[in-house]
């Protein structure tokens, strides 16, 4: 029930073979009939999405090309500003916000011809694994509307596994691409750190956070990462060199490349049957001519705990902002001082007080050293390891998520519970390394499981040429 | 005037910041301008909109390498950390700044006097939006309600942390003073205290003197002036020392001055000290400037007032007061050329003290030392200089064509004498009584002459020539 590739749309679209309108209400078509379930969007843009279509049409008809993804359906994680547009992080705080500003990515993906179907549904403020933590509902999984999507770009996984729309973009802090990928059995990638800008992101954990694409096949998320990653002058930490060209390696096989599979992270807490799609995996790429090893990763054992206290600290501090003072939601106090505490108290959920809370705590006077300070000791470990890993070895394997898709409600009660499903795609985010998750088989309960590849900085192009030769074992096409 | 009673020593150090007077904003494109309409130089960078990422200006960090360098400071790797705190006027409710890794550390400042004051660190952060509260006593605790513009917003600072070296209000005063003056003279702020683009806070203690110990210290904000910082250090000092004489003692605690009622107060009192929870600002990379960018920033640095009051002082025997009279008008290159060109040092500051005030107008340097040149050669009398002097700077031309037009020519001394001998002949009785008076009355009859001789010659007789012809008859 997908509309099809976007490589497909938007060559179709520029050779003036099918109308970008059509594709647009094909997929608003299907938003119609399977909306009202999966609930994958905070804001369906309809009218604009139709009025972008005809302007793209035109543009056609006129001689002109609209660009790489003429004509192609875009959602966005609804933590990404869109000019005019409602803007919330799935969170009471910012409700009736309107950014005056579009995310560079935004403007990118408009340039580039896409069109912008809607604002996904995510954990609110991007914190948690589940996207049961949005103030406006969870977002439920297509493949089985009692199970998640994962979390915390739980809409965007959705709504591409669901064929609302062909891309979508969702922000990886701690695996939030990557792990609803695998739970909605589509392709997520976070590229290097400071490949694609995050001006216009709405921060959780700013040396964390990375915006990345969500596509139906490895294909798509190469044409979409091409077009958002590239260097930004409105982002200090964006990466000044040009950004690798990916679609035109994914042919080049893996003949040669020397592959890892991390113990560490391939054994105790890994479900089985999710083991079992890794090493098929290991054995697909073996079979294209990879020399697949065991490679360890020690330090990665302790991602999830510096993990906890970093990412909090900083979302301590990039969430103070929301004061009532300025935008979003205010409740009224009878000084400044008992306004914002009524407004923030008011304004953010549970899951999103406890981050502050453990945050606040982190960075507190006396206990700094302790805990933010020895996480960050910890991330440093962290990437020497990798650093020796990557000597052996091209890319790393391991388990995108410990398990498949999990009922909704199962993990609410124990956040630690829930917090271990970011086990495995923790890591790279704390070493700013690319990491991706290729939907590689099902489990035993039939849903979709997705193996992860790692690669060194800026390892996008060795990265995607692994997933391709994934993908290709695979047949990957027809989901749900 | 001593600031403490006998016994006692204050203690003081300075916090100044210095608001840069770049183009634009530390970390947007916005305007860095003081008076515009409220909230119009604003945008989702300096309001701290959601998504919204700063960058780095870079004007901004060249000038404040420039202020840490004029302050003897080295330049260092440095990194912007984010303080923490709740406030309105604050777009994010954390502040960037630097934290344990300024860019300039370990400098000093030296008073005119003499006395060195050690700069601990001059460290580069953005400044808050301004809060103006309606109702109540104009403070936000009791205020109906309060308006925030945030042009202010993200403005770049300096804030120079002085070492506690301060040990009078005066020297105080003469830090800040000092300070400015370095300031303007990179011209990297206009240092204003009344618009609020130079502000000071002071950390007050005492102790008995001769002791080395250091006391609670109170820190005292909203010092709007440069003759209230003399003013509220003094009272803080000896309120300290009230408290200790009364068997209490001082909390620290930071205070206001009141400027209405010249004493400090309290602010309203925190139940915990406050906890800024600093980190490392992850989204601005450390600033690492090379040895060349620190060569090329020492290379920009103009000359700076002491080295300029201490190169006047070289040429010309002047007191340190005089010569800082003239740096501080910008007079100083213009005697320091006219003196190298072979002006006479006195007459030349003279000259620009009394006579310049205004500036040089149309004067040419050349064409100053020519007229300085003719003077003390006695070719003009001090008061035909001094109209010369005048028209040269009005309407610029030659000292000897302008001499020449009026008439001055040169005073041959014999005719002079001539001159007074017939004078004296004129006035026999008043001559009698100058011979016969003692010194004093003596000057003031000869007051009297004077005025006959520069009446007989319309102005042309040199002063200090007549005087000696009346002695040398008198005698």
């Amino acid at each position: 029930m997908t509309i099809g590739s976007a490589f497909d749309i938007a060559a179709q679209v520029r050779a003036g073979t099918r109308s970008a309108r059509a594709v647009v209400d094909e997929c608003l078509a299907a938003v119609d009939a399977r909306e009202g379930d999966v609930h994958a969007f905070n804001l369906v843009l309809a009218d604009q999405a139709r009025a972008a279509a005809d302007a793209i049409d035109a543009r056609v008809a006129n001689g002109e090309d609209p660009g790489p993804l003429a004509g192609v359906p875009v959602a966005l994680k609804d933590n990404l500003c869109t000019r005019g547009l409602p803007t919330t992080c799935s969170s009471r705080i910012l409700e009736g916000w309107r950014p005056p500003y579009d995310a560079s990515v935004v403007q990118r993906i408009v340039a580039a011809g896409g069109i912008v179907v809607g604002k996904t549904n995510l954990d609110e403020f991007a914190m948690g694994s589940s996207t049961e933590n949005s103030a406006f509902g969870p977002t439920r999984n297509p493949h089985d509307l009692s199970k998640v999507p994962g979390g915390s770009s739980g809409g965007s996984a959705a709504a591409v596994a669901a064929g609302f729309a062909a891309l979508a973009l969702g922000s990886d802090t701690g695996g939030s691409i990557r792990q609803p990928a695998a739970l909605c059995g589509v392709v997520g990638v976070k590229p290097t750190y400071g490949l694609v800008s995050r001006y216009g992101l709405i921060a959780f954990a700013s040396s964390l956070d990375q915006i990345g694409p969500f596509a139906a096949n490895v294909r798509d998320a190469a044409l979409l990462l091409e077009v958002i990653a590239g260097h930004d002058e409105m982002d200090s930490t964006s990466i000044p060199q040009a950004s690798p060209s990916l679609v035109d390696v994914l042919d080049d096989g893996v003949d040669g490349l020397r592959v890892g599979i991390i113990e560490e992270l391939s054994g105790e807490g890994i479900a089985p049957d999710v083991l079992a799609q890794l090493h098929a995996a290991a054995t697909a790429l073996e079979k294209a001519g990879a020399i697949v090893e065991t490679a360890s990763v020690p330090a990665t054992i302790y991602g999830l705990s510096a993990y906890y206290l970093i990412a909090p600290a900083e979302a301590s501090s990039n969430l103070a902002r929301y004061d009532g003072v300025r935008y979003g939601n205010r409740v009224d106090g009878a000084s400044t001082t008992e306004m914002m505490e009524a407004t923030r108290t008011a304004g953010f959920g549970a899951e999103v007080k406890r981050r502050i809370m453990l945050g606040t705590y982190a960075l507190s006077a006396g206990y700094y050293d302790a805990y933010y300070g020895k996480a960050q000791r910890v991330r440093t470990l962290i990437i020497r390891d990798f650093a020796r890993a990557y000597e052996r070895f091209d890319v790393l394997l391991c388990p995108t998520s410990p398990t498949t898709a999990f009922a909704l409600g199962a993990k609410t009660a124990d956040p630690l519970t829930m917090y271990l499903n970011d086990v495995c795609t923790i890591p790279s985010n704390l070493a700013g390394q690319p990491a991706m998750s290729v939907p590689f088989g099902v489990g035993d309960d039939g849903m979709p499981i997705g193996v992860q590849v790692l690669a060194p900085l800026q390892g996008e192009a060795t990265m995607f040429r692994v997933a391709a030769v994934l993908e290709a074992a695979q047949k990957v096409g027809d989901h749900v | 005037m001593s600031d403490v009673p006998e016994g006692w020593e204050l203690i003081c150090g300075l916090e100044v910041h210095c608001e840069l007077a770049t183009t634009t904003k530390l970390f947007c494109g916005c305007r860095n301008r003081f008076g515009d309409d409220a909230n119009t130089n604003v945008c989702p960078v300096c309001l701290g909109l959601p998504g919204s990422l700063p960058v780095l200006n870079g004007e901004a960090v060249e000038y404040a390498m420039k202020l840490g360098r004029a302050l003897n400071c080295t330049v260092n790797a440095s990194v912007f950390a984010r303080k923490n705190y709740f406030y309105p006027d604050m777009p994010r409710d954390f502040q960037v700044t630097q934290f344990d890794r300024p860019t300039n550390t370990m400098g000093y400042l030296d008073l005119p006097a003499g006395k060195r004051i050690g700069v601990t660190r001059a460290h580069i952060e953005e400044d808050t939006g301004k809060t103006s509260h309606a109702g109540g006593d104009g403070r936000i605790h009791g205020a109906e309600y309060s308006l925030v513009d945030y042009n202010r917003a993200g403005v770049p600072l300096v804030e120079i942390v002085s070492e506690p070296d301060i040990r009078s209000a005066d020297e105080a005063k003469a830090y800040v003073d000092e300070l400015r003056k370095i300031v303007l003279a990179i011209g990297v702020s206009d240092a204003k205290m009344e618009e609020g683009s130079m502000r000071v806070d002071a950390n007050v203690s005492v102790r008995p003197a001769g002791s080395t110990e250091f006391r609670t210290r109170c820190e005292i904000k909203n010092i709007n002036s440069l003759s209230s910082i003399e003013r509220a250090i003094r009272y803080e000092a000896n309120r300290h020392i009230g408290l200790y004489d009364a068997g209490e003692r001082p909390h620290q605690e930071t205070r206001h001055w009141d400027e209405e009622n010249q004493r400090t107060r309290a602010g309203r009192s925190k139940e915990n000290s406050d906890d800024y929870r600093y980190f490392p600002e992850p989204d601005l990379l450390p600033l690492e400037p090379s040895a060349a960018d620190i060569a090329r920033i020492d290379a920009s640095l103009p000359l700076l007032p002491a080295a300029r009051r201490g190169r006047l002082a070289d040429v010309a025997t002047v007191s340190a007061e005089r010569a800082g009279l003239i740096v501080d008008r910008g007079q100083d290159e213009f005697a320091f050329r006219a003196i190298g060109a072979g002006a006479d040092p006195a007459r030349v500051l003279v000259h620009i003290e009394q006579n310049l005030k205004d500036g040089f107008g149309a004067m040419g340097i050349d064409e100053f030392v020519r007229l300085v040149a003719m003077e003390t050669e006695n070719k003009l009398s001090a008061t035909q200089t001094k109209q010369v002097l005048a028209e040269l700077v009005a309407a610029g031309g030659s000292p000897e064509e302008v001499a020449k037009a009026r008439g001055f020519e040169a005073m041959q001394s014999s005719d002079l004498a001539a001159i007074v001998d017939k004078i004296i002949a004129e006035n026999p009785d008043d001559w009698q009584r100058f011979v016969a008076a003692d010194d004093k009355d003596a000057n003031k009859i000869y007051g009297f002459f004077a005025g006959l001789v520069m009446k007989a010659t319309q102005g042309k007789a040199d002063g200090k020539a007549v005087r000696e012809i009346f002695m040398q008859r008198r005698a």
